[in-house]
């Protein structure tokens, strides 16, 4: 395997699965800002409502002097959802440092199938490009929020927005649809088929585990989602009414009259939209849980507790996460005993992941951490996970989820699992990482300080919307001060933005570390962190099919802490 | 940075537990619940609370107490795991989840399943449309869908001290009837007419939410429910069908 020779190739449209990798990486940054954005323009109106918005008001809302319009704020929430989600967290996690890592941590030369990898990201491009520019569309951007529910989404006439831009949101996220599981069809074949001599399935890192079980999710579930969104499509275009009920009558719209089908189910696409949706979660949170507890092994010189029952409790996810989408669907009018089945399967999921949290704590027990960006990112993960965990207990809890159901409660709970979970991992990723990448180590000052001020501001912004939603304040709504009874929660959601608009500006820290970082001389140390794991048996960044030589396996990732002997590790490969 | 990770660990901790034991001096708690089955949501959320928060002092205990002891001389000790441990850490918390779980199985029951539907005839019609609330006694003749079917919008009045049930129709998109001093939430599904059913003792006037987005209006589709007693609703349904009498036939 020889490198092609024309720059295009190498660096565009290759198939190298580390320039993927890094493909990946920088689309999501990008979509990261566009994300992060669209959640400041909404954290604006939620303090200040109906007041001038700073910087862009004037360019996006001219017709109101730059205030925000209702249906803005509508447009604001749908994308940040539907960005964060399918062009952030999953590529971010799955897309760059999956594709990065995979072959290179079992010992592979490529992918099994690189062309279908290049596939998969180079239909991202025109699915990001679609939603970028729905938000621009005349008539206005999608607007029924990122689960586009029915009747809502697919009829045209339910409001302003409703029209090009929730088509142009509908084709995106069918592209990102097959783009994942074309992603996800080539993550299990290479796991699969091919490992390094010696590498079996126990001596696989976590991580690897981890993607691998995220891929088997998105290969199961996530063609109901796109194979859905292709019938909301023929509901708009060609006159079906897969989730259109008879009599109708929207804006003074009736389907009937327009020869549409009726006699269709609002609920069958919550159906059918949940049973990926709610499984995207794990998508988004198995490949942070398997990079934290690589982080802290490599980090805190110590195995990981429980490397079986760390696996078997990522499979009870994968599997029980099948199970459990009806739980976004309790005062949907779902029948209630299928309320009580799921309501048993929500609780007991969050058994896996606590057996995962104990695990980790023995891990750090007695181990000897070197308290980096890294390390401290992966306990950071464990700490804001434990909070996003613990409060979905109580949503899982029907009764209690009854008041609960669509209030800010349930905005910071899963805030706390895919901002203080996915994203803290994904920084631990980077720090721990970006060596192997780039051949050169973040600043670690830089690094600590970010970690710091991101940990306390992320608690400021994300624990008292628990509050928030307890006193009665629904999500989605543009001014919860309509609400005689919400008025005095006006200091509180104040003091949340103020704190999203630091947090944002945290992100600063990490802006410079990397450009600081990227602009300096490399060091190209294959293994800086004295890892075990197979990516660290070549050089930072690898060449072109990775390795000089084929890898031979011995032993498990994770013989840190050994009494013998000069080093207080022994590699995967080689002798000790 | 072992003691500013620390610090940060106990920080986050203490701050989780204050926001939710100040919550009440500062009405961040949920509003007073008037509803006679609320109360028992109420004692769940607590006993959730208590069960989950528990969990919570623990754990964060020990992650600053791992992280902070981790400057010890020499190397870990490479211990890859304990049975015994793991079975205690799987076992113990099922048992507390499952006995969680079948500690609300009755509550659910009774707030949703059909048999548990008081026996009496639906007090009023909830008819949602973008973006207000209308609702429809039965009248004079207590059927619905007839010529003297009490039309109002806005504020709907129930009787106090029996129980209420209400039918909820959708005439375009999904809404939410969302009454948090009741404690009651349901979507509002067009195709579908879901029940809910309540009880409040006394008088009680409260805000009505529209819990699930229905369009660019959604933030102001709120509405009132106004408990009274039984002889204020009569006359209320009075007062409805004389001024339906003396300007309605016209408009039919």
């Amino acid at each position: 395997m020889t490198a092609p020779s024309s720059l295009l190739r190498r660096r565009v449209f290759s198939t190298d699965h580390k320039v993927i990798g890094v493909q990946f990486l920088l689309f999501s940054a990008f979509f990261l800002v566009l994300g992060g954005l669209t959640a400041l323009a909404i954290r604006w109106q939620l303090a200040w409502p109906w007041s001038r918005v700073p910087i862009v008001g004037k360019a996006l809302y001219p017709a109101t002097g730059g205030v925000m319009t209702p249906e803005g704020y509508t447009v604001l929430f749908t994308l940040h959802g539907t960005i964060m989600i399918f062009f952030v967290i999953i590529p971010l996690l799955v897309g760059a440092f999956g594709n990065f890592l995979i072959p290179l941590m079992i010992g592979a030369r490529d992918m099994a199938f690189p062309r279908l990898n290049a596939a998969s990201f180079w239909l991202m491009v025109p699915a990001g490009a679609l939603i970028v520019a729905s938000f621009f569309v005349a008539s206005g951007g999608p607007a029924s929020g990122w689960t586009a529910y029915p009747p809502l989404a697919p009829i045209a006439s339910a409001a302003a927005g409703r029209g090009l831009g929730q088509t142009l949101w509908l084709v995106s996220v069918f592209l990102a649809g097959v783009a994942s599981t074309l992603g996800a069809l080539n993550y299990v074949a290479t796991v699969v088929m091919l490992r390094a001599r010696g590498l079996s399935w126990t001596r696989l890192p976590l991580t690897v585990w981890a993607l691998f079980f995220s891929a088997i999710i998105q290969l199961v579930a996530l063609p109901v989602l796109t194979a859905g969104a292709v019938l909301q499509l023929f509901d708009r275009f060609l006159g079906t009414g897969f989730y259109t009920p008879a009599h109708l009558v929207v804006n003074q719209f009736t389907p009937e009259s327009a020869g549409h089908a009726v006699g269709g189910q609002p609920l069958l696409w919550q159906h059918l939209f949940w049973f990926y949706s709610h499984p995207a979660v794990y998508v988004m949170v198995l490949p942070a849980m398997g990079i934290v507890s690589d982080v802290l092994a490599v980090h805190g010189r110590k195995p990981v507790f429980g490397y079986r029952p760390m696996v078997f409790s990522m499979g009870t996810i994968v599997v029980l996460g099948m199970f459990v989408w009806g739980h976004h669907m309790f005062v949907s009018g779902l029948d209630p005993a299928a309320g009580t089945a799921f309501m048993l399967s929500t609780i007991l999921i969050a058994l896996p992941s606590s057996v995962k949290v104990f695990n980790w704590l023995a891990t750090l027990w007695g181990s000897r951490p070197r308290y980096d960006a890294a390390f401290l990112n992966a306990v950071g993960f464990v700490a804001m996970f434990v909070i996003g965990g613990l409060s979905g207990i109580w949503l899982a809890s029907t009764p209690v989820d009854v008041p609960l159901h669509d209030t800010a409660l349930v905005v910071g709970h899963f805030h706390f699992v895919v901002f203080g979970g996915s994203v803290f991992a994904a920084f631990a990723a980077l720090h721990h990482w970006f060596p192997k990448m780039t051949g050169r180590r973040l600043d670690e000052r830089l690094g600590k300080l970010h970690f710091a001020g991101t940990f306390v501001l992320t608690a400021c912004v994300f624990l008292m919307m628990h509050q928030l939603g307890m006193a009665g304040q629904p999500r989605r709504v543009a001014d919860p001060y309509v609400y005689a009874g919400l008025a005095h929660l006006k200091p509180l959601n104040v003091f949340i933005s103020k704190s999203a608009f630091l947090l944002a500006a945290w992100q600063g820290f990490l802006v410079v570390n990397v450009v600081k970082t990227l602009l300096a001389k490399p060091e190209g140390e294959r293994n800086p962190w004295d890892a075990n794991t197979l990516e660290w048996e070549t050089a930072s960044p690898p060449p072109h099919a990775n390795f000089e030589a084929e890898l031979v396996v011995a032993r498990g990732p994770y013989e840190y802490g050994v009494p013998d002997g000069p080093r207080d590790h022994r590699r995967q490969v080689g002798p000790g | 940075m072992r003691l500013v990770t620390v610090l940060l660990i106990l920080l986050l901790g203490a701050a989780a537990v204050w926001s939710f034991a100040a919550a009440r001096a500062h009405g961040w708690w949920f509003p007073e619940n008037v509803s006679v089955f609320g109360a028992r949501i109420d004692a769940l959320f607590d006993l959730n609370l208590w069960i989950t928060g528990g969990v919570f002092v623990l754990v964060f205990a020990l992650l600053a107490w791992t992280v902070a002891r981790g400057a010890l001389p020499g190397r870990a000790r490479p211990v890859h795991g304990d049975l015994r441990l793991e079975l205690v850490w799987t076992l113990v918390p099922a048992a507390i989840f499952v006995g969680l779980a079948v500690a609300q199985l009755d509550e659910w029951r009774e707030l949703k399943y059909a048999g548990a539907r008081p026996h009496v005839a639906v007090t009023a019609r909830v008819v949602a449309s973008q973006f207000d609330w209308h609702f429809v006694y039965p009248g004079p003749d207590r059927r619905f869908d007839t010529l003297d079917d009490l039309e109002t919008t806005y504020e709907l009045v129930v009787p106090a001290g029996e129980p209420v049930v209400l039918q909820l129709v959708s005439r375009d998109v999904i809404h939410s009837f969302f009454v948090p001093g009741l404690r009651l939430k349901q979507d509002v599904v067009p195709g579908m007419r879901p029940e809910v059913w309540f009880e409040v003792r006394g008088p009680a006037d409260l805000e009505l939410v529209c819990a699930e987005l229905c369009g660019w209006g959604h933030y102001k589709m709120a509405g009132r429910v106004r408990v009274v007693p039984r002889a204020a609703f009569d006359a209320h349904l009075a007062a409805l069908e004389r001024a339906f009498r003396s300007n309605g036939k016209d408009e039919r």
